[in-house]
């Protein structure tokens, strides 16, 4: 033993002596993750929220969280003198008087937007893989709290500096506010402590922006990677991978190594595009005052399918007993993302229903395999992608010179048209993708090579398909449909009848499935193929 | 003088002194104030009259009618002054290459001695709005930004985007971008009101602050890229799509790269 390993001994024995933690990380860091890219989608989405906190802390060293009326006297030259508030001026000051300040809130605003895309994309692969499943029906919930909670996060982050258009986003998040029935003016009053826009929605939102929200996020952020660590991580199915195993490298040293260096890597490119692509110039919007407004004013990305939806909602109000009730507000802004989020919780809930599944999956599903489900998400992927559509309408029609008429008519109709139709074509697809994997398991590859046999016919030579390939694409279970009898064994009407009835109507649907070849096809094939 | 003095108390005396000393009132001031009119730019206005009539009956009549008094295709031109001939034509609008929702800037039809001949026959029919020069624009000494910006955003702003980039406005209509337009121009839209446009008369903006609003437009223009590439300055829907594209696309990128297989 060396002088040098005989310290390092040393320091160790002395720290494990005292805390005890050399058999807790013998265990942790010899722990097994499955390698695939799309399981580094929610390590951007981790990494983009420790950049956050980091660049987040920087800016609170300057930002004044009040709306005291102030004069300019920055060294922006064309808002000298102008009236401002002091949060709108303290965000001028970051940009053009703190060194360093700009690029700051660049990586910040830029961060942001990776987090909730990052956000988006690693929920769309747990979802399409059926990742949600038992025992992982928990940490979906968490995961679409986190969606939820960064959406309100990212509004109220934008929000902060007070120029014209985050105030623009206020004043409609208050008349989503007002819409709510009966409550909705008293609430209003008590978010903005009176009238709009008032004294105090900055400070208020300010410290839900750095404490409350971040806290919970921290929170629901560990215990969605505690449970991750507890439950062990899926993995996409492959010779050798089954559900009782995890196939892939150590935690240490792969995986920390490659882990530590993704961090750095997203870190490189949020700064990247804070140094060089401009995000929120907020001195070119000018300070807020209810009574301006700019053209073009939209959200970020992902408030762009609400604001889209609100866009398209046609103009109905009812007015009954005194009251007003604003549908064209209160069915985009609130009705619809209610039902969205409700039922995005409780998907995994809603599918195992439908297909009678309570097993355990630690093995993922392939898109193609579960036909109902993939279907499902492209369904709803193509009723966001509408709203977000007509969120920029007004973008895309000065800059593709067509009608925003024209656009908010064409979205109108195309999200009740294109979700469905979207429903049946992926159903289809995925049912052939089937096909295709049958027909390639039982025959083998098509080579494109043409051969003579002796008497003359030509036939096409096909390469069959190595055994672990053959493993692979018929290991996944085939469930038929629920059998829920509307009678009982002695022909009494069961009273939840129709219930039954929907939910074998149901099951049907959810396994609608191309039957795998069994394993006599193939060896009845191999024995003798031409 | 005893010529004169001995029809001192004619009875014709009276009225004849009258006459003369009326006439000369008049003889003397109408010298005077024709001093500044000199006959030679009388004859080149009405020569640059109808030098406009002609233009006016090739290029524009078939729609705006003989005498320029509108018809099924275009409004009457009577009363719109020289300003709006200035802006329509001096910016390529007018004539219009098809009829589309609204006329477009594009590169103009008519030199300026033929903008200036148009603009003068208009103006003959009935007064209106003078055009503007350049010149007479004293936007850089007299104009003041942060005004012009506070104005911009109240009046503008709704139409124009905040930073002038232009905006949809319904069926297919759209305020064009600010960006590149000559200062009288800017002007005289203001004073005219073109297509969509209203009209800001000078008891709604008074004439030093639309030279403020020219200035902050002027400003907006030549204000250096602050935080980096502008991303077209039309706002969030940019960013939105660069921070998919380059910013998630290039991150999922490198995970495909990290876990792929040595080979």
């Amino acid at each position: 033993m060396t002088a040098r390993e005989r310290i390092a001994a040393n320091v160790a024995n002395y720290v494990d002596e005292r805390t005890g933690a050399a058999k807790w990380l013998k265990k942790n860091l010899n722990k097994v993750f499955p390698d695939h890219w799309s399981f580094m989608l929610g390590e951007v989405a981790l990494y983009s929220f420790i950049i956050l906190l980091l660049s987040g802390t920087f800016l609170t060293f300057w930002f004044d969280p009040s709306m005291r009326e102030v004069e300019y006297e920055g060294s922006y030259l064309p808002l000298k003198d102008v009236k401002m508030s002091a949060a709108y001026a303290s965000t001028l000051h970051i940009s053009f008087d703190v060194r360093g300040g700009l690029l700051m809130r660049q990586i910040h605003h830029w961060a942001a937007l990776i987090f909730m895309a990052a956000i988006v994309v690693h929920l769309l692969r747990v979802f399409f893989t059926g990742a949600f499943r038992k025992p992982r029906e928990f940490n979906w919930i968490i995961g679409v709290g986190l969606l939820t909670l960064g959406i309100v996060e990212g509004f109220l982050g934008y929000s902060l500096p007070d120029d014209l258009l985050s105030g623009t986003g206020i004043r409609i998040a208050e008349a989503i506010i007002q819409a709510i029935p009966v409550v909705g003016t008293y609430l209003a009053f008590f978010v903005f402590g009176g009238p709009f826009p008032g004294e105090v929605f900055i400070p208020r939102i300010y410290i839900v922006h750095v404490l409350l929200l971040p806290g919970i996020f921290l929170a629901l952020i560990t215990v969605h990677l505690m449970l991750v660590w507890y439950q062990k991580h899926t993995q996409y199915p492959g010779p050798g991978r089954t559900e009782k195993n995890v196939v892939g490298y150590r935690l240490m040293p792969v995986y920390m190594a490659k882990a530590g260096g993704f961090f750095f890597i997203v870190f490189g490119i949020t700064a990247f595009l804070g140094a060089v692509a401009s995000i929120n110039p907020i001195w070119l919007y000018g300070p807020y005052t209810p009574g301006q407004i700019s053209a073009g004013s939209q959200p970020d990305w992902y408030m762009g399918w609400l604001d889209g939806l609100v866009r398209m909602a046609p103009p109905i109000e009812t007015h009954a007993f005194g009251y007003t009730i604003s549908w064209n507000i209160l069915i985009p802004g609130l009705i619809i993302p209610g039902i969205i989020f409700t039922a995005m919780a409780l998907y995994p809930f809603i599918e195992s229903w439908m297909t009678g599944d309570k097993k355990e999956h630690h093995l993922l599903e392939r898109p193609r395999n579960n036909p109902n489900r993939t279907a499902i998400g492209a369904m709803s992927l193509t009723f966001m992608l509408v709203s977000l559509i007509n969120g920029g309408n007004d973008l895309i029609a000065t800059h593709f010179h067509l009608s925003i008429n024209q656009i908010m008519w064409g979205t109108r109709i195309g999200i009740l048209l294109l979700p469905p139709l979207a429903f049946v074509i992926t159903k289809r697809i995925c049912l052939s993708l089937q096909r295709a994997d049958r027909e390639s398991v039982l025959h083998g590859k098509e080579t494109g090579r043409l051969m003579m046999l002796p008497h003359g016919e030509f036939v096409e030579v096909h390469e069959p398909l190595t055994a672990e390939q053959k493993w692979t694409l018929t290991q996944h279970e085939q469930q038929g449909p629920l059998q829920i009898e509307a009678e009982d064994a002695r022909g009494v009407r069961n009273p939840k009848s129709i219930r039954a009835k929907l939910q074998n109507r149901m099951s049907k649907a959810a396994t609608e499935t191309i039957a795998k070849p069994t394993a006599e096809q193939v060896k009845e094939l191999e024995s003798g193929h031409h | 003088m005893r010529f004169i003095s001995r029809f001192r108390k004619h009875r014709f005396a009276t009225p004849v002194l009258l006459l003369v000393a009326l006439s000369s009132i008049g003889f003397t001031f109408s010298v005077a104030t024709a001093a500044t009119v000199n006959s030679k730019s009388q004859a080149e206005t009405s020569a640059l009259i109808a030098e406009g009539q002609k233009l006016f009956l090739a290029g524009c009549s078939s729609c705006h009618g003989l005498n320029a008094e509108g018809g099924g295709l275009a409004p009457s031109l009577i009363g719109v002054g020289a300003a709006s001939v200035d802006f329509q034509v001096g910016t390529g609008r007018m004539p219009m290459a098809d009829m589309s929702q609204q006329a477009m800037r594009k590169k103009p039809v008519y030199n300026e001695e033929q903008v200036a001949a148009l603009a003068a026959y208009v103006a003959s029919l009935a007064p209106g709005p003078a055009a503007i020069s350049n010149e007479e624009l004293t936007w850089e000494r007299d104009g003041n930004i942060a005004e012009g910006g506070e104005l911009f955003r109240t009046n503008c702003a709704m139409c124009h985007n905040f930073a002038g980039q232009g905006g949809a406005l319904t069926q297919g209509k759209y305020a064009p971008t600010l960006m590149g337009v000559e200062p009288k121009h800017i002007y005289e839209a203001m004073i005219t009101g073109p297509q969509s446009m209203p009209v800001f008369s000078d008891k709604t903006i008074t004439p030093e602050e639309k030279l403020s609003i020219i200035k902050w437009i002027k400003a907006a223009e030549q204000e250096k890229n602050l935080g980096g590439a502008t991303l077209g300055r039309v706002g969030p829907v940019t960013e939105g799509l660069l921070a998919w594209t380059f910013g998630l696309g290039l991150l999922i990128g490198i995970a495909v790269w990290l876990t792929s297989k040595a080979r």
